[in-house]
Order: C-alpha cells, then sequence, then structure tokens
C-alpha cells in the first residue's frame, strides 16, 4: 500500500467542480509531479489534503491511516508538510526563527530546534540572510524559506505548490538539485509544478489534471507525448498535428 | 545583551530610589504609569504577541475589579486572594469568548465587535444588579493594612505598582523566550502558515486570552484599592478599553518594553495636561492633545516610538 492513497476525492464550490473523482497514489520515497493547466484543481487537492478545505467526497488515507477531516495542524503532525504556491513567510521574524516555528514541532528544546534550523538553513542556501527579517528577502529567497520551513517539521510527505514558479533557469536548477537530496533522504515529494524542465527533471511519475479530473497518468516521457495531455495544455490542433 | 542587562538595573535602582524625592501627587502620578504600563502588557500578550485585537479589555479589568471587592466586603477576604478569584472568572470569560471568536473563524473587525459586545453587555447588567452598586457603583471600605492592599501613603502604591509592572514585564520576557510565545508569534504573523508548520493556532490563541484577561483583571483589584470607588462606566466601560491600549500601541505592541515605554510618555501628559487645562477651565482639552498624539504616532511611528528610541540607543552607544 502506498504511503499516500486518495480516492475519489471530489470538492465543488457552489456549482463549480473543482476535483471530481481524483484517485491517485504516492509510494514510499516517490516524486510524483501533479500537472495540469492553470484551474485544473491542482491547488485545491492540496488544500484537501492538508485539511485546509474540507473535502466533499472520497477517502485520504496517509500510512494507512485516514486523515480527512483532521485539521492542517494535526496532519503536519503526522508527516505532511505543504509549501504555498504564494509564499507566506512571517515577515517580522529572522529567516532562522521562521524555520525555528517549524522546527519546534517536533524539537522540544529550543536548542535543538535551532540546531536543525540552522541545518536546514545551510541546506536551503540561506545561511548568509540567517538574520534577516524575512520581510526583505527577494523572491528567489522567500520560495527557498517556504521549502525550508516545510522541511524543518521534518515531514516524510512533502507537498510543494510551484516553488519554482518565478525562479530562473539556473535558480530552477538549484532547487531542482535540492529537492533530490530532500528525495534522497527518504521524503517523498508530491509536487505541482508548471517549470515543465523541473517537472521532467524530478518526477519518478505525473499525474495530469484537467477540469477537476485525472487525465493522464505515467512516466514524465509517456504523459507529455499522450494526447489528451498535449490537447490540454495546448489545444486540439497541436494534439491533432503531433499524432 | 550584558549592556542591557545593566540598563535594566540601573532603571530599577532609580526606581526604587525615586520615591524618596517625590511628593504625594507625583507618586501618585507615577503609581498610574506603572498601572497602565501593567495593564498595556496584559493587553500586548492577546494583541500585540497573537495579533487579536480586543477593544473590551476593560470587561476583564472590571470583572477583577467587582470579584475582589464583593469578596473582600462581603467576606472580608483579602484583595490578596480576591484577585485571583477575580483572575481566574475573567480567564474564564476569556476562554468562552476566545472560544467563540477563534473556533468559528471570528477575526479582524469582527472578533473586535465580539471583545466590545461582550464588554458592553456585561456592564449593562452589572448597572442593574443592585447586589453589586447598580449604576452607583461601590465605595470601598477604608482599612490601610498591606494585607487588605489598602494603604495611607501613596509610597506603598507606587511599590506595589512597580511590583506589578515589572513581574508583567518579567513574565511576557519569558513568554517571548518560551516555545509557547513563539508559536503566538507564529499566529500573529500568519495563522494559516503557522497550521501548515504544525501549530495549533486555536489552543495558542487561547492560552493568550486566558493569560492576557487573568493579568488584566489583577489590575482591577488594584485600581479598586487605589481609588476607593468602583463602578461600572469607570471599570468596565469603553472609555477605559480604549485608555489602555494606548500606551502599547504607542510605545510598540508586541514588545515587552513598549507598553512601558508608552505609559511614560502618555500617562504623564494625561494626568498633568488635565490638571493644568481643568485649572484653566478647559475641562476635556487634554483628551485632544492625546487624540492629535495618538493619530501623529499612529500615522508616522507605526511600529511605536520604541523602535526610534532603540535606533537612537544603538547609535549613542556606538559613538
Amino acid at each position: 500500500m502506498g504511503l499516500l492513497v486518495v480516492e475519489n476525492l471530489s470538492k465543488s464550490f457552489g456549482g463549480l467542480r473543482a476535483v471530481s473523482g481524483l484517485s491517485f497514489e504516492v509510494e514510499e520515497g516517490e516524486i510524483l509531479g501533479l500537472i495540469g493547466p492553470n484551474g485544473a484543481g491542482k491547488t485545491t487537492v492540496f488544500n484537501c489534503l492538508t485539511g485546509f478545505l474540507p473535502s466533499d467526497d472520497g477517502s485520504i488515507v496517509f500510512r494507512e491511516r485516514s486523515i480527512k477531516g483532521l485539521k492542517p495542524h494535526e496532519i503536519c503532525a503526522l508527516g505532511i508538510a505543504r509549501t504555498f504556491q504564494i509564499v507566506r513567510p512571517f515577515l517580522n521574524l529572522t529567516v532562522l526563527d521562521n524555520l525555528m516555528i517549524g522546527a519546534m514541532l517536533r524539537e522540544k528544546s529550543m536548542t535543538l530546534a535551532r540546531k536543525k534550523a540552522e541545518e536546514v538553513l545551510e541546506l536551503v542556501g540561506l545561511t548568509k540572510v540567517g538574520n534577516q527579517r524575512a520581510a526583505g528577502l527577494p523572491l528567489p529567497m522567500r520560495k527557498r524559506l517556504e521549502l525550508g520551513r516545510a522541511l524543518c517539521t521534518g515531514p516524510s510527505l512533502l507537498l510543494l505548490d510551484e516553488v519554482m514558479g518565478g525562479l530562473n533557469p539556473k535558480e530552477v536548477e538549484e532547487i531542482v538539485g535540492l529537492l533530490k537530496e530532500v528525495n534522497g533522504k527518504g521524503v517523498a515529494i508530491l509536487l505541482i509544478e508548471h517549470v515543465m524542465k523541473g517537472v521532467m527533471a524530478l518526477s519518478h511519475r505525473v499525474v495530469v489534471m484537467n477540469y477537476g479530473q485525472k487525465i493522464a497518468e505515467g512516466s514524465p516521457q509517456e504523459v507529455v507525448r499522450d494526447p489528451n495531455v498535449v490537447q490540454a495544455y495546448l489545444g486540439r490542433e497541436f494534439a491533432d498535428a503531433g499524432s | 545583551m550584558r549592556k542591557t542587562s545593566l540598563l535594566f538595573a540601573i532603571a530599577m535602582a532609580i526606581l526604587m530610589v525615586l520615591p524618596a524625592f517625590l511628593d504625594k501627587y507625583l507618586l501618585g502620578i507615577f503609581f498610574m504609569i506603572f498601572f497602565y504600563a501593567y495593564l498595556g502588557q496584559a493587553w500586548n500578550v492577546l494583541t500585540g504577541y497573537t495579533g487579536h485585537i480586543s477593544l473590551g479589555h476593560s470587561l476583564y479589568v472590571g470583572m477583577g475589579a467587582y470579584v475582589s471587592t464583593f469578596l473582600a466586603m462581603k467576606y472580608g477576604l483579602s484583595p490578596w486572594i480576591g484577585m485571583w478569584a477575580g483572575g481566574i472568572i475573567a480567564a474564564i470569560t476569556g476562554l468562552v469568548i476566545g472560544f467563540l471568536g477563534f473556533r468559528f473563524g471570528l477575526r479582524g473587525v469582527y472578533f473586535v465587535i465580539l471583545t466590545i459586545a461582550f464588554a458592553e453587555i456585561t456592564r449593562l447588567v452589572v448597572c442593574h444588579v443592585p447586589a453589586l452598586g447598580g449604576f452607583a457603583g461601590i465605595f470601598l471600605d477604608f482599612k490601610p493594612s498591606f494585607w487588605n492592599l489598602q494603604f495611607r501613603s501613596n509610597e506603598s502604591y507606587y511599590y506595589v505598582g512597580l511590583g506589578f509592572m515589572v513581574a508583567s514585564a518579567l513574565v511576557v520576557r519569558a513568554l517571548e523566550k518560551s516555545r509557547i510565545g513563539k508559536f503566538m508569534i507564529a499566529v500573529r504573523e500568519d495563522e494559516t502558515a503557522a497550521e501548515a508548520l504544525g501549530v495549533n493556532a486555536f489552543k495558542y490563541s487561547m492560552i493568550a486570552i486566558a493569560l492576557s484577561a487573568f493579568m488584566s483583571a489583577l489590575a482591577g483589584t488594584l485600581y479598586a484599592n487605589y481609588i476607593f470607588y468602583i463602578s461600572p462606566n469607570t471599570v468596565m466601560g469603553m472609555g477605559l478599553s480604549i485608555e489602555l491600549i494606548l500606551r502599547p500601541i504607542v510605545g510598540g505592541m508586541g514588545t515587552v518594553l513598549g507598553p512601558i515605554v508608552g505609559s511614560f510618555l502618555l500617562t504623564p501628559l494625561s494626568e498633568i495636561s488635565r490638571a493644568y487645562f481643568a485649572r484653566g477651565g478647559l475641562e476635556g482639552l487634554h483628551l485632544i492633545l492625546y487624540g492629535v498624539l495618538a493619530i501623529l504616532v499612529v500615522l508616522f511611528m507605526r511600529e511605536g516610538i520604541l523602535v526610534y528610541l532603540e535606533r537612537f540607543w544603538r547609535r549613542f552607544v556606538r559613538e
């Protein structure tokens, strides 16, 4: 059985079915890419998985335990950490203190929490700005901070919502390297991403969503050749031309 | 860090010997400085550190004042014990308000309205309870002794007030450094992000409101035994709720020194200008002066005066 098993997940906003009947699994230690056009329902899936939105239907099982209906902080404590697409640093705290908030979840002692935060600070390459207020950081560093803070909570599954958005190619490469390192330590990753270079480089498997449903699943190479996927992303003419 | 401790020691030494040089009137002003610094610190826990804006804190002050006074007059219970009863009742009330606000997602102005509503309803209820003196309030019996928290000299009040202020500062200082305090600050900064990092925002908001209400209630007991008169409008009114938040706002919210600095600036200004203008037949003018100052700080010194003092201090020390 997979680390995270989602079955028949549905969520509507009024008349709009943002997610309908979605099923997928994340295996232990796997990187699963979740892609799809804007408005496909990817972030809604994240919000349902992490307890920020109640799901209407379906089941969410993490480590053979249902996490449906749990509060966000309870889900985090079980080992699922997430980042936000629009980053949410604690602006008035220093970068190190931001990380410490995450680290304090598992480290009851402040000294140990600080040590953990300093390790992650090094890992995400923010040591130089550790004592600066987060408000002063540019976007690429804020993305790293967002990632670092989630890592500090010691997750076994990391949900990343567009951590590469708005970064230049060099910065994307650095994040890819960083995520490979994190994954190498046994952390499974569920990755929402529009930067295809990043998705292709990292994902072991990819799930493609459109209009709240899964339209394809497979290895990165398979899905980008799938006519349904090409059509969803680029339009019918391109799909026809490709086949 | 050592410099801060030294500065603290010097300030304490000055405040300890100062009464020798002050007359009764000035001692009274200093008592009010300490009183409002303490009360501002109590409010600071909920609003400055945890980010939930309360405009109904006079509710807790009034509860402290009424509970301890009632117990003292009816059963002869020492206010030193009565204040704990008042504090616990206020903390429970705070938890009820907190539960309604935090559990049902009332944020920003909606939470503010909830706090005002509870304070105003309670004030009106007390106005109609004869056992609590109704509108007219209660005049306290004067039985001076330490055990009764009543004193003949303002010098004693000075030291009790100082003790309250310093104790509250030490408590909040310890809170700020603790795990609980850090989580409160995370909730203030971004509740959603804090939740995503495993912080139980509801729990830490509840701790904050209970502690804040408890501390505020103790101030009510102190106030009652200084003025010797309590009424719903003075200890539970909107006026006090506004008065007690001005000092931490002007000094700097979410800092230990903010309420203290704010009180040292505003309280003398308020007391002295009131007396001065009243002598010239201009009663009420001090409130205008006061309002203008508050507006200026809000417009030009968003983070409070403390930030500027710190900057000045750093430059001064370096040179």
